[in-house]
């Protein structure tokens, strides 16, 4: 098993999002997450697909999901140097004043704004790699169980200008 | 420009597409389409009595005849009792566009009377379903939806035709050809592939010809003959495969599969280079998958990338059309010497054959009796063991052809299906071979076949007994016949395990309700009538003949592969091991 990231490119169409979606839930392939919005040419939109999988299951997917009549292209980004983002929110609920400074504490170190808060709720976002906000959620979590709402958007990706890093 | 409806645009599009026969039910929400079609003259309107077995007909249609089938149904039910046949169609690669009328697009999503998400619910089982939402969309959706039905691995199309969009006018202009940036059927055949492929053919001392549907789909019937015959491989076909190069060739083996011959399963698990066309190599056809072909070198080639290294690990792998293919192999084709192979896969067709012995009356007899009697025809099956025995028994060459739900496995399809074979193949015989289960699934179009004069011949091998399945349950659930006995009636004791003489009358009576609907019956309980019943159908040109041959009760499929067995492990005989 291993992390995957697909791009595709659909046809801008209602339903579209249906047939892919479809797609993984009807044939049982695992999604991480997807993510879809209309290009610089308005008839068409790209997705960003992360999910886990073998690799007889990866050549699969990628061969159904070209065989779709809506999808244009299928781009696999697994082994391509990419940029990736995932935007994420995180509310955190009934803070002390010591759970305030700690949180600030936390948005230095991990690069994260605090962009809204009052005397007892903190609204974090961020906008890293899905890892990195795994990571900041897991230690959130550890930290204020019970009392944090998570908002994820899902990756989106583009291939890397120069030669980079992840 | 003219302007015209878009139900005139419809009709104005199907004539373009050539289109000859238009399978049809009317309601609210196609009433439009139908006032376009009134009076048609280059458009033979057919009005099935169900809408399920309005689109069996459409595939029976199009399978016999390579051509398009096209159905009309009105939104709501009568979109929904298209579902079974359009995964049907859709499972064996067949050419339909099924036109769904539909609410006006400012109703959709109000729960309407008669709405339905049609697309939504079609979307995982057609190859491709659109709803037209604009005026100015329907020919070019139209033009699209014929395109793509047909081309590449074929299948199903849906149209959904809100009603504003049938009344409303635009231009009459119908493109003739179409770009879909989307879709790309591959055309070409990759030659580097061809030649490795030939190279691994030519080396191989135990080589075999696994073909399936997609040499039938491409009609490459002749050209698999000749590459046979050229290099002088044996074939062996899956079910759908059945006829790729003619039955009584003596390169023909037998199908292979959990009912395949012994010899065929035997040449495949033994062979060293399995050469594959056109199959999706599905569990039906490799028994326990870790062992299948373990010893070969494996072969593939199919139109559809994603058929292929999917459940089995592939050598070649080779993406192309199956006519194509095997036009390009031809040209690298030469004889290969490898008669202690052929006579080794000869000597188990002779030691072990299928053979239901020659006492009672057996689908068989009555199978090989059609073989002898008809030349010139269309086989259609129902499915269960009447689907299998006819794949069994039945011989086809150039002239003859099999219809039959291989991938879905639909009970109803076997006697629609050759109503619409028939409506496209009007001088050839129709014939279905079905159960009596399944004859009852679709036999309200009884009354299609009288009143449009089709005369096909219904076979219907009455065992009492949904017998597939009942089949199972004596071999593998201990003889617990849950639900499967068409003979119990309410008076019968709970619990029973077998038939027996005092088993209540079947029903219902399938002679009398041919003659009900004005068409012949006859019932054939010996097998010295087979014959005589057979000619006597053959002879009534005016109606459909129903032929009721009661066959035993508890006869199997033999022989058989049990579940999670591999293929060279089967069953051959039933216990009581007929003579
Ligand atoms: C629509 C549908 N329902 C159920 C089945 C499951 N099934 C497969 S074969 C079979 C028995 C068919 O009985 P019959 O038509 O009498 O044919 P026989 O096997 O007796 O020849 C059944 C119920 C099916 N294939 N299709
Ligand atoms: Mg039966």
């Amino acid at each position: 098993m291993k992390k995957r990231w697909i791009c595709l490119f659909v046809e801008n169409e209602i339903g579209v999002l249906d047939r892919i979606s479809g797609l993984f839930s009807g044939k049982s392939y695992n999604l991480d997450s997807l993510t879809v919005g209309v290009t610089e040419d308005s008839t068409i939109s790209r997705m960003t697909i992360s999910l886990t999988s073998d690799d007889r299951t990866f050549e699969q997917i990628k061969k159904q999901l070209g065989r779709s009549v809506e999808v244009i292209k299928v781009v696999d980004y697994t082994d391509t140097p990419i940029h990736m983002k995932e935007i994420l929110f995180v509310k955190v609920n009934h803070c002390s004043d010591a759970d305030i400074t700690e949180l600030f504490r936390i948005s230095k170190v991990f690069g994260v704004a605090i962009i809204d808060y009052d005397s007892t709720t903190v609204l974090l976002e961020c906008t890293q790699t899905e890892n990195r906000n795994d990571d900041l959620i897991a230690l959130l979590k550890r930290k204020f169980a019970n009392r944090i709402e998570i908002v994820r958007g899902g990756s989106v990706a583009v291939e890397a200008v120069s030669m980079s890093e992840r | 420009m003219r302007q015209i409806t878009g139900a005139e645009l419809f009709v104005k599009a199907l004539k373009e597409e050539a289109v000859d026969t238009l399978f049809a039910y009317p309601g609210g929400q196609a009433i439009d389409l139908f006032n376009a079609l009134y009076g048609e003259k280059e458009i033979d309107v057919i009005l099935p009595r169900h809408e399920q077995g309005l689109i069996h007909a459409a595939d029976g249609y199009a399978r016999s005849t390579g051509k398009v089938g096209v159905c009309l149904v009105t939104s709501g039910p009568g979109a929904t009792n298209l579902v079974t046949g359009i995964a049907t169609a859709n499972y064996d690669s067949v050419p339909l566009v099924c036109f769904t009328g539909q609410v006006a697009t400012h109703l959709i999503g109000n729960d309407t009377f008669q709405e339905v998400d049609f697309v939504g619910i079609t979307r995982s089982i057609c190859k491709y379903a659109v709803m037209v939402r604009k005026r100015e969309d329907l020919a070019e959706t139209i033009k699209k939806a014929f395109y793509i039905a047909r081309t590449g691995k074929p299948g199903v199309v849906v149209v959904d035709l809100p009603k504003d969009v049938q009344r409303a006018y635009g231009s009459d202009f119908y493109p003739e050809e179409i770009m879909v940036r989307g879709y790309k059927p591959k055309l070409s055949v990759h030659m580097g592939q061809i030649n490795k492929a030939m190279d691994i053919l030519n080396h191989a001392v135990k080589p075999v010809f696994l073909i399936g549907g997609g040499v039938n789909i491409a009609h490459a019937n002749k050209e698999m003959t000749q590459l046979a015959e050229l290099t002088g491989v044996p074939v062996i076909t899956t079910i759908m495969g059945k006829g790729a190069i003619p039955t009584t060739n003596s390169l023909y083996v037998g199908n292979i599969g959990i009912h395949g011959s012994y010899a065929a399963n035997s040449a495949i698990s033994n062979c060293d280079v399995l050469f594959s066309i056109g199959t999706r190599f599905n569990d039906r056809i490799t028994g326990k998958i870790e062992e299948f072909a373990v010893n070969a070198k494996i072969i593939h080639i199919d139109v559809d990338a994603a058929s292929i290294s999917r459940n089995i690990d592939v050598d070649i792998p080779i993406v192309a059309d199956a006519k194509k293919a095997i036009c390009a192999l031809l040209e690298k084709a030469k004889p290969l010497h490898i008669s202690e192979w052929t006579d080794e896969i000869n000597r188990w067709k002779k030691e072990y054959p299928i053979d239901m012995g020659k006492i009672g009356l057996t689908p068989q007899m009555i199978i090989r009796s059609i073989n002898e009697l008809f030349k010139d025809a269309i086989v259609t099956t129902d499915v269960g063991q009447n689907q299998l025995w006819t794949t069994q028994f039945l011989d086809i060459d150039e002239n003859n052809q099999m219809l039959t739900s291989g991938g879905l496995g639909t009970m109803g399809y076997g006697f629609p299906a050759a109503i619409g074979a028939k409506l496209g193949n009007p001088h050839k015989d129709v014939i279905v071979i079905s159960g009596d289960g399944g004859m009852q699934m679709n036999i309200q179009e009884m009354a299609t076949a009288v009143v449009y004069e089709l005369p096909v011949i219904i076979c219907i091998l009455n065992n009492g007994y949904l017998g597939n399945v009942r089949q199972w349950q004596e071999m593998f659930y201990d003889r617990r016949y849950s639900s499967t006995c068409m003979r119990y009636r309410r008076s019968c004791e709970t619990g029973c395990n077998q038939p027996a003489h005092c088993c209540p009358e079947y029903t219902p009576d399938f002679i009398a309700l041919a003659e009900s609907y004005g068409a012949k019956g006859i019932r054939v309980t010996k097998a010295e009538d087979i014959k005589l019943a057979l000619n006597s159908a053959k002879q009534n040109t005016k109606t459909p003949t129903i032929i009721e041959f009661i066959i035993d009760r508890e006869v199997n499929v033999m022989p058989i592969v049990p579940p999670g067995n591999s293929l060279n492990d089967m069953i051959l005989e039933s216990e009581e091991g007929r003579e």
